[in-house]
């Protein structure tokens, strides 16, 4: 007889709707990782000896290197053997000449997932790369970026045209033997996206690149790198999404930003990877190292992630400022619902003077979701008057769900001045009631309030892609009513 | 006296516990369409928890009796439900949710209403301008508007956020549970503005309050005492101003001897 408010726990039941499988030949490579597998990668991608010595080079490393385990994540060891390290959709060996010669089955894998590739439906005013499992296979607006004199391609072709670019920057921010992850995806890694934006230019569009996982027991290990040269400007999105699968699987990516004097780069991510099932069955492990260079006076680098999916997530966007004048961003919404572990925040490095970073992290955990917050600030001794404000909230929406937060900061210079705040709240009862009482159902008032929790990091985001994210929150939030 | 309009709620020996805990013990309540009821009694008599559980909040057990709203179980609709089917509760303590618009919100709740009815959502342009000319009666400040829901609030400026919402939405029965505590005499008047705005022969308005201040500004038909978790005395006005001067002890008394 008692009146029937709708748990909040059953709110957050997810539904994911980019699980299906595209049935497309492809072209993989037998499980397992030794120099053979590394030598065909680099054969199949027809790469100049340089590229084939840094891989061997970085698989060198990695050999001798532990899995890192000081993340607040829990899960069964990878076996690297089992996992195929080249997937590629079967095509025409010299690939396609225009979207003409995409295999239909693909275009049609991005219309579903809402990433229209052919002309008539582009995405207005955005030119997009489309990476399917281990490779690039179209990118649009192509020509009018050329006439900006701006670079956006695969990373394969830019390592074909542009080798120059690629021997002078490829590793000089995360270099091989950074980290585990960065060392494997260095060693074989497949693709990704290339962008060069010369002296004083100003992109004229929004640049995105999709990543889809498509193939079973394959990893994904893209490899992005950007940069901007003096006075460029940039805004540079991803997303990702994976099908539905009962196995884990890896994508271990990294992205390097440089920016040279006065130049910006915005980096925004929509991350929607798998999460596996609301028992915790499947879901991609998402280790992914992303770091950005202010290398230039007064340059600015600033991430914007909204990560909803994954069964885990490991990352730490960070930023070296090392241009005097220069300033990070990092704006953060990470949701972990069901049995999703998040560990993800920030490293900020001060180096030059009169640096300056904001972190804002948003950290929403449901379910039995473990949402963790991991940030460093650390000014060396030579950056004089840098500031560093951290804000850093957890939202719970439940009782069996979880909030870490693990600051570090470390000053070595005594005119610094750091900010931390942190906050937890929960989305109460008595808001849902409140809201209810004024009409709004029990699901809208969730995302309503989610949404105005994180709308400071909203408000970062391109405007396409603001209202994507926004929903994409709602879908990952969506469950049955009462 | 207005026997012949039509009823808007009717409560009969409605039983209520909350946890363990018996709150309300046989209350009954008939508000008809045009009246205003007053709702008085002393601190833990069951006020809150009778406008509680007619506006669907969790927490409470109805044991037995009933609720009709407009005719229909009330019991038997969802807590949004009574608010789209014009029910309104004015929140003693209302709400804070912290980055949500508060312009939002109304207009969320509004929209909410109209499409219930089968009428048009309002557009950002239309919403605006309503409440524009409601925040001006309310006289509060339209910067209130693109603040978060509460947030920050005065403990006035909350109270007539809640009168705002009740203005827009135009209930058809208000349940203003305590809304008159805690005001300085301004923003009582403009409370009870509120309230009297939106008298009308067809809206019933449930008035809970301590003080019988709040009726010296909206007049209302009935004045109920609830003690001990039923109504123990009803009457006019006058029952009011009796209160005042007596406090509630010798109602008490009277149930034990009853």
């Amino acid at each position: 007889m008692s009146a029937k408010q709708p748990e909040l726990e059953s709110l957050v039941a997810r539904k994911y709707r980019h699980g299906f499988v595209t049935d497309i030949a492809s072209d993989t490579v037998a499980p397992g990782l030794d120099e053979d597998v590394i030598r065909l990668i680099s054969g199949k991608k027809n790469e100049p000896a340089f590229m084939l010595d840094w891989r061997l080079k970085a698989f060198r490393r990695w050999s001798r290197m532990e899995v890192p385990t000081w993340a607040h994540v829990h899960y069964r060891p990878i076996d690297f053997q089992a996992i195929s390290y080249y997937s590629a959709p079967r095509q025409r060996t010299d690939g396609p000449k225009s979207l003409a010669e995409v295999d239909p089955k693909l275009l049609e894998t991005y219309d579903k997932l809402g990433i229209p590739l052919h002309e008539r439906a582009r995405l207005a005013g955005v030119a997009v790369d489309a990476v399917f499992d281990s490779v690039s296979v179209a990118t649009t607006f192509k020509e009018k970026l050329a006439e900006a004199g701006v670079i956006f391609c695969p990373f394969s072709e830019a390592v074909q045209k542009h080798p120059e670019l690629i021997e002078r920057y490829l590793g000089t921010v995360v270099p091989i033997g950074d980290n585990f992850y960065a060392a494997l995806n260095s060693a074989v890694f497949t693709d990704g996206s290339f962008v060069y934006v010369p002296k004083g230019v100003r992109c004229p569009m929004e640049l995105s690149t999709y990543f889809r996982i498509n193939a079973s027991k394959t990893g994904q290990f893209e490899r992005t790198l950007i940069i901007a040269e003096d006075g460029a400007y940039v805004s540079y999105l991803e997303g990702c999404t994976a099908p539905m699968r009962d196995e884990n699987q890896l994508h271990a990516a990294v992205v390097e930003l440089i920016a040279l004097d006065d130049a910006e780069i915005k980096y925004s991510t929509v991350q929607n990877w798998y999460p596996g099932d609301e028992n915790g069955v499947g879901g991609i492990y998402n280790f992914v190292t992303k770091r950005g260079d202010c290398r230039g006076r007064n340059s600015k680098i600033s991430w914007t992630q909204v990560e909803t999916g994954s069964a885990i997530t490991w990352k730490y966007p960070s930023c070296i400022l090392r241009g005097d004048g220069s300033s990070g961003a990092f704006h953060s919404v990470a949701l972990a619902n069901h049995r999703q572990q998040a560990d993800t925040g920030t490293k900020m490095i001060h180096m030059g003077r009169n640096t300056t970073s904001t972190i804002i992290s948003k950290g929403i955990s449901a379910g039995h979701g473990q949402n963790a917050y991991r940030g460093l600030v650390k000014v060396l001794p030579g950056a004089d008057g840098a500031r560093n404000h951290t804000q850093c909230d957890s939202l719970l929406m439940g009782p069996h769900c979880g909030a870490h937060t693990f600051p570090y900061i470390e000053v070595k210079n005594p005119t610094a001045v750091v900010e931390h705040e942190a906050t937890t709240s929960k989305i109460s009862d008595d808001q849902l009631f409140y809201c209810l009482q004024r009409g709004i159902s029990a699901e809208d008032a969730v995302n309503m309030i989610v949404n105005g929790f994180c709308r400071q990091v909203f408000r970062e985001l391109p405007m396409e892609f603001a209202v994507e994210a926004q929903n994409l929150l709602a879908v990952s939030l969506e469950g049955a009513v009462g | 006296m207005r026997g012949a309009r039509s009823s808007i709620l009717e409560v009969n020996d409605l039983r209520v516990r909350a946890g363990e805990r018996l709150i309300l013990d046989g209350l009954s309540l008939a508000v008809r369409a045009g009246e205003v009821h007053a709702i008085m009694g002393p601190n833990g008599s069951g006020k809150s928890t009778l406008t509680g559980v007619l506006a669907g909040r969790p927490g409470f057990e109805v044991l037995s009796g009933s609720a009709t709203y407009l005719g229909r179980d009330l019991f038997a609709m969802a807590p949004e439900e009574r608010a789209r089917e014009g029910l309104f509760l004015a929140f003693q303590y209302p709400v804070e949710i912290p980055g949500v618009n508060n312009v939002y919100l109304l207009k969320a709740s509004l929209n909410a209403l109209r499409r219930h009815r089968g009428e048009p959502e309002l557009d950002a342009f239309e919403f605006l301008n309503l409440v524009r000319g409601k925040l001006a009666e309310m006289r509060m400040d339209e910067r209130l508007l693109n603040r978060g829901v509460n947030e920050g609030f005065s403990g006035g400026e909350k109270k007539r956020n809640e009168i705002l919402q009740m203005s827009l939405l135009q209930p058809t029965l208000s349940l203003l549970d305590e809304t008159d505590s805690g005001l300085d005499i301004d923003a009582l008047k403009v409370v009870a503005d509120g309230v009297n705005k939106l008298r009308s022969p067809d809206r019933a308005i449930v008035l809970v309050t301590h003080y019988q201040r709040l009726l010296d500004h909206v007049v209302p038909d009935r004045v109920h005492v609830l003690a001990g978790g039923k109504i123990v005395r009803s009457g006019g006005r006058e029952l009011a101003l009796e209160l005042e001067r007596r406090g509630y002890d010798w109602l008490r008394e009277g149930t034990a001897a009853a």
